[in-house]
């Protein structure tokens, strides 16, 4: 079964990452909801963010 | 004096710090005052507002501060803990579940997770989706400063999936009947949209659930999917899920005009369903639609009854007119336009939604001259100087020369209510709004569209005539009633739709050219 097809059959559980305002919208809807307590990765630091993608392919 | 608090390694979003920069502003004895994070942006914002330091410099995207122009360290502490205050306020409203800090633990959490909404600065979100759609999940990708490449990577990823990938920039959606980001709450029913323009997709849900009706699924794609590099990706994607959903019977599409090659590709996948779909390609080419079998559309309105009509299985007829009676539309041009004085003679439509400013421009077109705009419907009416308008002007204030460091207008109304202050003067005879409803926006935006033209009309000397429009629906949080009740309460005519709006406002600026001639 298609993706999108089997989506629009299930209840709908979401994760937010971002604006937490939006979460609690869907927390009043009585939808599951999961914040993810988000920071731009490596402090937002570009180039250490691509070494740490670098390590991770080298796995 | 400038002052200044700083603390590494403390994240928080950026909207939670405009707003709370914008409510200790309000502190007597500070003069200005930025709270963000420290990216580039904000530093360059703060070095502008002459608070910049070379402490700020040193900072990294996760690291929080406030810097303060304050008349003493007295008032500076009062900032401090107002910030805490409100930053605790923030925290404990968002309820205090735990909350993971990679998807990794996210799905550990929630295995079933089937959505992602994104609304993380637009530089980090091509990695955190593309994590997303590797482990199955479908996206809303709200965050914009997004690159095409970016986006063109993730949504072939999507469709090599089967997933949704709706955005970047993606306002609206409604999934399962569960509104995401700014989209209103609508009935169930037989109708499905995908569009790629969001506050013109909430005007046609809201019309289709006023009407009577209701939506199966509102599928957004953000607003660049049908420009020739991504190819309308998303819109087929999503338009062949509504072509299989058994809750749908009929198919709405709306978009700006797509690129030519991209309309070709949407509109010969269009042919192939024998549900009917009925498409606003908003100013778009009519003919096309027409040769694929589809129904074309005038304005939002227009889809919004058309639909409705095929859902009902009624021949869909075009929708030009207004809900009032001709007599009711003409004793309120007449009465309104007798007490105008003759120096009125412009028009102002300042808007929160970008499509219902483009809308109302199209519809307008030349009838009573050109029509300024920071989104002009052709070059020769951009507006460079956004501080002295003059002529007729039109405003889509949720774009980015409105919004830097600010929240967009629909969350936080202030950016409106200044513009009214600056953009609406004695020589103005009619001013057009919009106020959108639903999840995602201000609380009440009705009243403060209505306080803030409280204040303003308390300084002209002459009556203008404002006119407005709701996006909503009586399932919103914010009372439908209540808001029209509000705009009334000072004077403010409120029409059905967008559409409507604006024909009253043709109609005002015919009587008056009348009048003047």
């Amino acid at each position: 079964m298609n993706r999108i097809d089997r989506l629009f059959s299930q209840d709908l559980k979401v994760i937010n990452i971002g604006l937490e305002s939006f979460s609690k919208d869907l927390k009043k809807q009585e939808v599951s909801v999961v914040q993810l307590d988000w920071k731009p990765r490596a402090g937002g630091n570009a180039k250490l963010s691509s070494l740490l993608d670098r390590l991770k392919s080298n796995k | 004096m400038i002052c200044y608090e700083v603390r590494k390694n403390s994240y928080y979003d950026s909207v939670t710090l405009m707003l709370i920069s914008k409510e200790v502003k309000n502190i007597e004895g500070v003069k200005d005052v930025m709270v963000g994070m420290g990216t580039d942006l904000n530093k360059e914002l703060s070095n502008n507002l002459g608070l910049g330091s070379e402490k700020l410099d040193e900072l990294s995207p996760n690291d929080f501060f406030i810097s303060a122009d304050v008349v003493d360290e007295a008032i500076m502490e009062q900032v401090v803990e107002r910030v805490n205050g409100l930053l605790k306020e923030k925290k404990s409203s968002a309820g205090s579940d735990y909350r993971p800090v990679t998807i990794k633990s996210a799905l550990e959490m929630m295995p079933e997770a089937n959505m992602a909404v994104v609304s993380i600065a637009g530089q980090y979100a091509e990695d955190e989706v593309s994590r997303l759609l590797d482990n199955d999940l479908h996206v809303m990708l709200f965050s914009d400063n997004v690159s095409v490449e970016a986006e063109l990577r993730l949504k072939q990823k999507a469709v090599e999936k089967g997933l949704l990938m709706m955005g970047p920039d993606c306002g609206t959606a409604i999934i399962n009947g569960v509104p995401l980001a700014f989209a209103n709450v609508v009935k169930k029913g037989p109708i499905g949209i995908v569009g790629a323009s969001g506050t013109g997709t909430q005007e046609v849900s809201t019309l289709i659930d006023k009407l009577g009706s209701g939506l199966s699924q509102v599928i957004g794609t953000g607003g660049r999917d049908l420009k020739t590099e991504i190819g309308g990706l998303m819109m087929l994607q999503g338009f062949e899920a509504l072509m299989r959903d058994e809750s749908t019977e009929v198919i709405v599409l709306i978009s700006k005009p797509p690129s030519p090659e991209v309309a070709e590709k949407i509109l010969s996948k269009v042919s192939e369903t024998k549900k009917p779909v009925v498409v606003d390609f908003i100013g778009g080419d009519i003919e096309a639609i027409k040769a694929a079998g589809a129904y074309p559309c005038l304005t939002l309105e227009d889809a919004a009854h058309k639909a409705v009509a095929l859902a009902k299985g009624d021949t869909p007829v075009d929708f030009t007119g207004f809900s009032l009676s001709d007599d009711e539309v003409e004793s309120i041009v007449n009465k309104k336009v007798a007490a105008l004085k003759p120096e009125q003679k412009y028009f102002r439509g300042l808007f929160t939604g970008g499509t219902l400013a483009d809308e109302a421009m199209k519809m307008l077109g030349q009838s009573f001259g050109g029509i300024y705009s920071n989104i002009p419907l052709s070059h020769e009416y951009a507006i460079e100087n956004l501080t002295t308008l003059t002529g007729h002007v039109c405003l889509d204030l949720g774009e980015d020369q409105f919004t830097v460091g600010r929240p967009h207008p629909m969350i936080d109304p202030s950016t409106r209510s200044d513009r009214f202050k600056t953009d609406i003067s004695d020589d103005v005879a009619v001013v057009l709004v919009d106020v959108v409803l639903g999840y995602g926006s201000h609380e009440n935006p009705a009243k403060e569209v209505a306080d803030a033209i409280h204040e303003v009309n308390k300084k002209l000397d002459n009556n203008v005539i404002y006119v407005a429009s709701i996006t909503g629906t009586e399932g919103d949080p914010q009372d439908l009633k209540a808001s029209q009740s509000a705009l009334e309460a000072e004077g403010i005519i409120v029409m059905p739709s967008n559409a409507q709006a604006v024909r009253l406002v043709q109609k005002i600026m015919d009587q008056l050219n009348k009048k003047g001639a």
